[in-house]
């Protein structure tokens, strides 16, 4: 499904420059050993700014809930409404959410609690790749 | 060209637990209430501006409380005014608004913005404000800065403000969300596309998932609301669509995210409210009903990810009710009425559960709403005002009816039920700004 495509700042580029290389990575705190997202400048736990680093998580992931776009403001997205819009929490930790349109799910019928799989999609305008996530069959 | 009035500072917000009683609570008084007429969009004509509108709200609060301008000492208002939209950069300003009125602090003030600057030099009747503040982000902040102020002294007639401008176009589908690419915050979100409702449509879906119930058990809660709405005669519905909401038509309303349609979101508009607050003491020469303010507070969001779950939304909503009550002084049993937003309404029942309004537990209010009886006749008035369901967006019309409640001057809206005890307030249940008013000094 057509998106926007992200663009790239010095905080975000690690992150969109992995999903171009096929790869799903966590900004995480050497101190807290604690992963966020989306990334920040500093820690959001212990502040520090000194120990933020990059790891690769296994692009697995469960539902954890979801709505139904019918009418949304994004140019881009409209033509394929209505559309899944689903939060999917990784595996790793489960506070990290993520967004996902469920590619391969049919409309409203979302099964909640169901593993997903990341996959690579490219978005049209400048050919970045951003995450999506899809149901393990 | 900035303004010299300043931002509130984060002292003079209550956002603890353990603060025990507002040192204020009953010393700061509400006494008038004014509001602008209520339109759709601006018409570019000076005297419909938000500007104008902002006059106007003013100028009846304190007509309403029986004050001369003269004699009014403090303003706090919220410099912001857009709903979404902005003045497009480079065009003129309307010839006929720069005419009408003297500039302020910014280029598109009295337009797109507010500034004191620009209300004092409109409004020379104004002669003797010597304590001016900001309370940025809706009429709930302004509420909160003005009740400290004139606790704190730093005024003792204040004016409260807050107004709106609806510039023309959809609501949010112009600028970075019509574009191809996106940068900043929104290169998280927007390629996914989770706009306005969805937060709480996607709530909504894990609440009944939790608790059980469906969307359908909303519909008496928005027919009542809409119909308190058409008893505000400021509303924008009571104005200029009058029409009454069946239960039938919420049910067949059209999805704007589902499990949240049309009648679930309100909508824009161009209008003003003020406020006329002062010290208990001076209350009791004015020609209205004191209503006195027991305790404000704020509750900023404390989600760790991307979207705020169901668990922070309750956590955040019972940290609210428990703020509110220490500092009060009271009790859920003590509350007559509330008037929390609803500016989804598939947020109110977080609210109204952290509040144990009615005595309505954790995931009760839809078999509240569904079995209860919410309306203004009844016991437990759920939303009198109608909200901004029932009279458009201002997020203030809460404000405004939790007042006029009180002191009996409701109208068609008037509570069967003696208006004790009011508490109002929003936006958003994860980050807001509330107040609980009374009848008596507590």
């Amino acid at each position: 499904m057509p998106k926007q495509s992200p663009v790239p700042d010095a905080l975000s580029k690690p992150f969109w420059d992995a999903c171009n290389e096929g790869r799903l990575i966590m900004q995480t705190c050497g101190i807290c050993n604690r992963m966020q997202f989306p990334p920040e400048a500093a820690c959001s736990q212990c502040k520090s700014k000194d120990h933020l680093m990059w790891r690769e998580v296994s692009g697995r992931g469960k539902i954890y809930g979801y709505a139904v776009m019918h009418d949304c403001r994004i140019r881009v997205l409209q033509a394929d409404q209505p559309f899944n819009l689903a939060i999917v929490e990784l595996d790793e930790d489960p506070g990290i959410k993520m967004y996902s349109h469920l590619p391969g799910t049919p409309v409203d019928e979302v099964p909640v609690g169901a593993s997903v799989r990341v996959e690579f999609e490219a978005t049209p305008a400048s050919g970045q790749k951003v995450y999506e996530w899809r149901v393990v069959k | 060209m900035a303004s010299s009035t300043q931002n509130a500072p984060a002292s003079m917000y209550r956002k603890d637990e353990g603060l025990g009683v507002w040192e204020h609570k009953g010393k700061v008084a509400a006494v008038g209430v004014g509001h602008s007429p209520a339109d759709r969009r601006w018409d570019y004509r000076p005297e419909t501006s938000v500007g104008a509108y902002a006059i106007i709200a003013l100028r009846k609060a304190m007509e309403d409380a029986g004050v001369t301008p003269d004699q009014v000492d403090g303003l706090v208002m919220d410099p912001s005014t857009t709903t979404g939209a902005s003045w497009p950069e480079g065009r003129p300003i309307p010839e006929e608004f720069a005419k009408a009125f003297k500039p302020g602090a910014g280029a598109v003030d009295g337009i797109s913005m507010l500034s004191t600057e620009w209300i004092l030099n409109n409004m020379p009747e104004l002669t003797n404000i010597k304590y001016t503040q900001y309370g940025p982000g809706c009429m709930s902040n302004a509420i909160c800065v003005g009740a400290q102020a004139v606790g704190d002294g730093l005024a003792k007639v204040c004016l409260v403000l807050k107004a709106w401008d609806n510039l023309e176009g959809r609501y949010g589908q112009g600028g970075a969300n019509a574009e191809d690419t996106i940068s900043g915050n929104a290169q998280w979100s927007n390629p996914w596309g989770p706009t306005g409702p969805y937060l709480w449509a996607y709530m909504f879906n894990q609440y009944t998932q939790k608790y059980g119930g469906s969307h359908d058990l909303m519909a008496n809660f928005v027919v009542n609301s809409k119909r308190n709405g058409l008893l505000f005669p400021e509303g924008y519905w009571a104005q200029n669509r009058p029409d009454v909401l069946t239960k039938e038509d919420y049910l067949n309303s059209r999805w704007i995210v589902k499990p949240a349609n049309l009648y679930d979101c309100d909508i824009p508009i161009t209008v003003g409210a003020a406020y006329l607050f002062t010290t208990a003491e001076r209350a009791r020469d004015m020609k209205q009903k004191p209503v006195y303010i027991l305790n404000h507070t704020q509750t900023q969001p404390k989600n760790r990810g991307i979207v705020q779950t169901l668990e922070e939304c309750q956590e955040s909503t019972d940290f609210t009710g428990r703020k509110l009550y220490e500092g009060a002084g009271i009790g859920p049993s003590d509350v007559t009425f509330e008037n929390m937003y609803d500016g989804y309404t598939l947020f109110h029942q977080y609210f109204l559960e952290g509040l144990r309004f009615a005595g309505v537990k954790r995931g009760e209010a839809l078999e509240f709403y569904e079995h209860g009886d919410l309306t203004i006749e009844g016991p437990n008035p759920v939303s009198p005002s109608g909200g901004n369901a029932g009279s458009g967006r201002t997020r203030f019309w809460m404000h405004s009816d939790s007042i006029q409640q009180i002191q009996g001057r409701a109208g068609a809206r008037q509570i069967k039920k003696k208006a004790e005890i009011g508490i109002s307030g929003g936006p958003m249940p994860t980050s807001g700004n509330f107040t609980v008013w009374s009848a008596t000094p507590g």
